[in-house]
């Protein structure tokens, strides 16, 4: 297998964007990430593209050809273009069939991209759309919603191991802390525990502010082999290891609801890869899609141990500067969560941090960075581990 | 929901009739056509349960799914049932005297209905017991 590394990124705006369709963002993201790289067209072997649900949120199906097309890569060029879901988890799992396809040598220049406009459509029928990453027939059909299973793993972690609304509060604080420097977050204000508090109850222990919104966005990376990385850019990011594993549709069926036993797999997937342990992580981008989502995904990742997320995060561990930053970018929750497009955008973020390049939310020296992208309530998880040495 | 994909299921739905795996004693419902740690070695056949269970967690729900608008504050809970399985089904009674480790019993109830004039599916819910 090759080694390989990311040689160009790009995110687009994150945020509600009316005038601006779902090939917009991506021809967007997709030709920044080529111009960062700055490689030609006629260079690129293939691409896949991360999205979750273009019919349901655009009526558009068949986004693999649309957006080889509209990136001008398909007349001439004809380039292979593959979509790929994995409901929230697609953007993280577009990158790893990516990674695979320059690792094996099949291909050698390779765009991942993910992308996905959710503001056309009435914000029920975008939590219907998303309600779809569940067992619609046993969990949809008895009135479940995203918040309300979530809500169920929130529940018993505090009843578990007496994490606390205020614990919660603070992940969404600190991920709007960090947000406020993130150029293309959908919310750079600041909150406070008691706004989160305050906030109107979705589904009992969650908030409004425990929860990522409903966003439009696309992000955009290119992949190259390690042995050529350097002819494009002085500052290639080595992907290490890819990690990928599955669970239960239904919550119901977990061994343990409060453990995503997916992202403990595939994170001990991608440390044996990487030869690496927790201790050697830098910093990390996690599935914050509500707060207990990153107290979960902290534990479960092994930068804490099981129980103590809700308290490492009140101790600032988790804050820049902290022992582990987490979700420096934001996170799903103050970046936004453009489902197909978040497992990107967090390989964009790891990208600029390794390479220095993350302003007022840089993390000193930070060298090995993790994403770990989750679908549905944990059905689905993808974890990569990034180096900025080979 | 479609009508044929919960007719389907509608004697799961309304009898809380499960699957039975005899080479490895372990319960199911929902019912499952592969045991998922026997896979092909398992011998799978019918059971109904009783229903009696326990609430393992719960929510309440304020911002209803699409079609149970008219239901909120609801309460939606894993129960687990004596035999072993856990599912989802909405907890019937005052949210505040919700609480984990709850024992439960099922009730036939109406779920809800697909659009203002669609059919109206039946199920089980769960009350305390
Ligand atoms: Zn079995």
């Amino acid at each position: 297998m090759r080694e390989v590394a990311i040689i160009g990124v790009k995110n687009t705006l994150f945020g509600e964007q009316w005038d601006r369709s779902f090939r917009d963002l991506v021809v967007e993201a997709g030709v920044g990430a080529v111009e960062d790289a700055g490689v030609a067209g006629e260079r690129i072997d293939s691409m896949f593209v991360g999205n979750m649900s273009g019919g349901q949120f655009v009526e558009q199906e068949h986004i693999g050809a649309l957006i080889a097309d509209y990136s001008g890569l398909a007349k001439n060029l004809h380039v292979p273009s593959t979509r790929v879901e994995a409901a929230c988890a697609s953007g993280g799992l577009a990158l790893r069939q990516a990674f695979y396809s320059v690792a094996s040598g099949m291909d050698d220049i390779v765009i991942a991209a993910g992308v996905e406009k959710m503001t056309d459509v009435p914000s029920s029928k975008a939590s219907s759309a998303l309600a779809a990453a569940a067992d619609r027939e046993w969990e949809g059909i008895m009135g479940a919603t995203f918040p309300g299973l979530y809500a169920m793993i929130a529940r018993m972690h505090m009843h578990k191991y007496g994490t606390t609304s205020e614990q919660l509060a603070q992940v969404a604080v600190k991920n709007h802390y960090n947000g406020q420097f993130n150029p293309i977050a959908q919310y750079r204000n600041t909150i406070t525990v008691d706004a989160v508090l305050s906030s109107i109850m979705v589904a009992d222990p969650l908030r409004i502010f425990d929860c990522s919104p409903i966003t439009d966005g696309a992000s955009a990376v290119i992949l190259a082999p390690a042995d050529v990385a350097h002819e494009y850019t002085d500052t290639p990011i080595y992907i290490k290891a890819s990690g990928q594993a599955s669970d239960t549709i239904a919550l119901h069926d977990r061994r343990d609801i409060t453990t995503l036993d997916a992202s403990v797999v595939a994170g001990r997937r991608a440390y044996e890869m990487a030869g690496l342990g927790p201790k050697d992580i830098d910093l990390v981008e996690v599935h914050d899609c509500f707060t207990i989502a990153e107290i979960c995904a902290i534990e479960d990742l092994g930068f804490v141990k099981k129980g103590e997320g809700g308290k490492a995060t009140q101790q600032g561990e988790t804050a820049i500067g902290g022992r582990i930053p987490v979700n420096t970018s934001g996170g799903l929750k103050a970046c936004g969560h453009p489902v197909g497009a978040t497992g990107i955008k967090q390989a964009v973020e790891i990208v600029q941090q390794l390479r220095g390049e993350a302003g007022k939310r840089q993390v000193d020296g930070a060298e090995v960075g993790m994403t770990h992208n989750v679908g549905g309530s944990g059905a689905t998880a993808v974890v990569h581990i990034f180096s900025r040495n080979r | 929901m479609s009508v044929p994909r919960f007719w389907r299921k509608q004697i799961a739905r309304y009898n809380l009739v499960g699957t039975y795996c005899k080479t490895c004693n372990e319960y199911f419902y929902p019912p499952r056509n592969v045991c998922p740690t026997c896979r092909r070695d398992g011998q799978i056949g019918e059971h109904k349960f009783n229903g009696n269970g326990e609430l393992v967690t719960y929510t309440v729900i304020h911002t209803a799914a699409e079609g149970f608008e008219g239901q909120t504050p609801y309460v939606l809970g894993i129960v687990q049932l004596e035999e072993g399985p856990r599912l989802t089904s909405q907890i019937v009674g005052d949210p505040k005297e919700m609480h984990i480790g709850m024992k439960v019993r099922p009730v036939f109830r109406r779920l809800g209905q697909s659009g203002e004039r669609g059919m109206i599916y039946y199920g089980t819910k769960f009350v305390p017991a």
